[in-house]
């Protein structure tokens, strides 16, 4: 278990917002294997952006503890952290946003370079510039070329080339394909896994299209409403979901077969809202199996099954979790 | 093989800086080019006139027996109540107008965008308190600001800029927390926080060149009205002494004569609509050629 490049302990974010405590982050705990994945589903507004961005402290944490190569992120000053800002990179969502417009392509790869003093020489920026680009597949012509004159494919290679300049260890994807068209996304997915390989790069991957980090992740964290709900290794997640909320996500990835169709499970109501919720399981109000029990206090991850932890109190009276 | 044809293509990149990239697409707007030119022309004009004519004998001195004549050979422009060359007045005036105009919004410029800029990127209980006091300021008509700074200090050339450069402060801090606003919830400021860049490296690599573009149209519009507000002061006796050839001060002094002599007011307002066409044509090249969406 030493192997773990990051370790969240209790990681928690509350944002004050007029009506109460919003609790984004709600004590959440996971590691990330060295060269590993850990995909992070879960539907908008559930908290999993939040958590990468506090583990990269683009947000401050309320409370818990960050370990990456066992520091604590969270107490750091201001120069450590910009020494650890080059071990954890960060992918966005939006590669139009996440461009400056008005920075060309070859000033937005050697940003990083240039800040954190990485390399002086202009030459050696040029240099360092033309084989990002070319690591990620950029052709050499586009390197004076505005983000605005690229389609959404390119830009992200300019943000993924971004992350990459200061050879990370770590890079949180928030999303990095949900903004692509479908032909698009798979060749930005190769890239990253081809670059994970090649580099034994660690991959925080957020999303919230299950068919996306099926074949991606090593681990798979569902998180609903700040919390998670279910945490386990890919395919045995995909095996066997134990949560309620697993299994109706997974009953929502499309099968291209007409025989194989699986019973959709439609998850009904509203999503609870995530302002000063009660004390009780999140998903209770929209939950198939409720029952009164479930209103009662905040059900703990469990671990059911080697490396398979459910956050469930009603998972007995539900699951054969043999079968 | 490859790694040749690479480095050989590599050459072909013309890297332009920033600046220069500006420039050029700044040349291929007319309407620019002939602000930027008439704005040369005019300072050229501030300049020279101090070289051409002295300033006791020429611009000031009384001629009783040459007064009010209309523009002719001798005194091209005419000549006013007093006797004094028109001509010669409103060529000397530039260099008072065009000071006025650009050191007022220079003040204006500095102190409003720093304010504006902290409220936009602080919030919280700074952009409060400074916004709050730019309303404030708002508030009180610029005229009677302008009135109370300039008694306040005493009656120069320079407190004058300063009045007039203080009344345009607040639309400067608004214009400049709004953009600033807009611009720092995009992703590439937290892109860049990402990547280890300070707050001040963030705001001015990435915040200032991106909430420029209002902020220099604006100036550029200010630097007209602000040639207006100090003639306003100087019409109320509040502006530079008498005798100087301000633009505004001459308008003022033309407005009695207005009905039979219109050439007095004729030329100083000329003058003034020149030099403030040419600025906002500037203001409006520069706005585009820094935007690279606009580019072609």
């Amino acid at each position: 278990m030493a192997d773990n490049i990051l370790e969240v302990k209790d990681l928690t974010k509350y944002f004050k917002t007029p009506k109460g405590m919003l609790h984004a982050v709600d004590h959440v705990n996971f590691t990330i294997g060295r060269g590993k994945t850990l995909g992070v589903v879960g539907e908008s507004g559930c908290g999993k952006s939040t958590t990468g961005r506090c583990i990269l402290r683009l947000i401050e944490p309320t409370s818990g503890e960050v370990l990456f190569d066992g520091n604590d992120v969270a107490k750091l000053g201001k120069r450590e952290m910009r020494a650890m800002r080059k071990d954890m990179q960060i992918i966005f969502q939006d590669p139009y946003s996440s461009l400056d417009p008005r920075k060309s392509v070859n000033q937005i790869i050697a940003e990083p370079l240039i800040l954190n003093k990485i390399l002086k020489d202009k030459r050696e920026i040029e240099e360092r510039v033309f084989e990002l680009m070319d690591t990620v597949g950029l052709a050499e012509r586009l390197v004076n070329a505005y983000p605005h004159e690229l389609d959404g494919g390119r830009r992200q290679r300019i943000g993924i080339a971004r992350a990459l300049a200061m050879e990370p260890k770590f890079i949180v994807c928030d999303e990095p394909v949900s903004a692509l068209d479908v032909s698009i996304q798979a060749q930005i997915l190769n890239l990253l896994e081809k670059l994970q390989e090649e580099r034994g790069l660690t991959y925080m991957f957020i999303t919230h299209d299950l068919s996306v980090v099926n074949h991606f992740s090593d681990d798979i964290a569902v998180m609903y409403l700040g919390q998670i709900v279910e945490k386990a290794p890919a395919e045995e997640l995909f095996a066997h979901p134990l949560h309620p909320y697993t299994e109706a996500l997974l009953s929502a990835i499309p099968v291209p077969s007409l025989r194989n169709r699986r019973k959709r499970i439609t998850i009904k109501g509203e999503i609870t809202s995530p302002i000063d919720p009660p004390n009780a399981c999140r998903f209770a109000s929209r939950c198939q199996y409720a029952c009164e029990n479930c209103r009662n206090g905040v059900p703990q991850l469990v671990e059911v099954r080697p490396e398979h932890f459910v956050a469930c109190s009603r998972l007995a009276d539900i699951r054969d979790i043999n079968g | 093989m490859e790694n040749n044809q690479g480095t050989r293509s590599r050459k072909q990149y013309k890297r332009r800086s920033a600046l220069q990239e500006v420039w050029r697409r700044f040349r291929k707007n007319p309407g620019a080019m002939l602000g930027l030119f008439m704005v040369i022309l005019i300072v050229g004009v501030a300049i020279a006139s101090g070289f051409i004519f002295d300033y006791q004998k020429d611009v000031v001195a009384q001629h009783i027996t040459q007064r009010l004549k209309p523009p002719s050979a001798q005194h091209w422009f005419g000549t006013d109540q007093l006797g004094r060359d028109i001509f010669a007045r409103v060529l000397y005036g530039a260099r008072y107008s065009l000071s006025i105009g650009l050191i007022a919004v220079c003040v204006s410029l500095i102190v409003g965008v720093t304010l504006g800029a902290i409220a936009g990127y602080v919030g919280g209980i700074v952009e409060n308190i400074i916004m709050r006091v730019v309303d404030i300021f708002l508030a009180i008509p610029s005229i009677l600001l302008a009135i109370a700074v300039v008694s306040a200090l005493g009656q120069s050339a320079l407190n004058l800029m300063i009045a007039v450069g203080l009344c345009t402060v607040p639309s400067f801090a608004q214009v400049a927390r709004a953009s600033v606003l807009t611009v720092r919830n995009n992703e590439y400021v937290e892109a860049s926080r990402a990547i280890g860049a300070t707050n001040w490296q963030v705001i001015r690599s990435h915040i200032l060149p991106n909430s420029l573009s209002p902020i220099i149209v604006q100036a550029t519009l200010r630097i007209g009205s602000a040639i207006i507000s100090a003639s306003a002061l100087s019409f109320l006796g509040l502006g530079i002494p008498l005798p100087a050839p301000e633009w505004g001060a001459m308008l003022s002094e033309g407005r009695q004569y207005i009905r039979d002599y219109s050439y007095m007011t004729l030329f100083p307002g000329l003058a003034i609509l020149l030099t403030v066409i040419s600025f906002n044509l500037i203001g409006d090249g520069l706005r585009d050629a820094i935007d690279p969406k606009l580019k072609r």
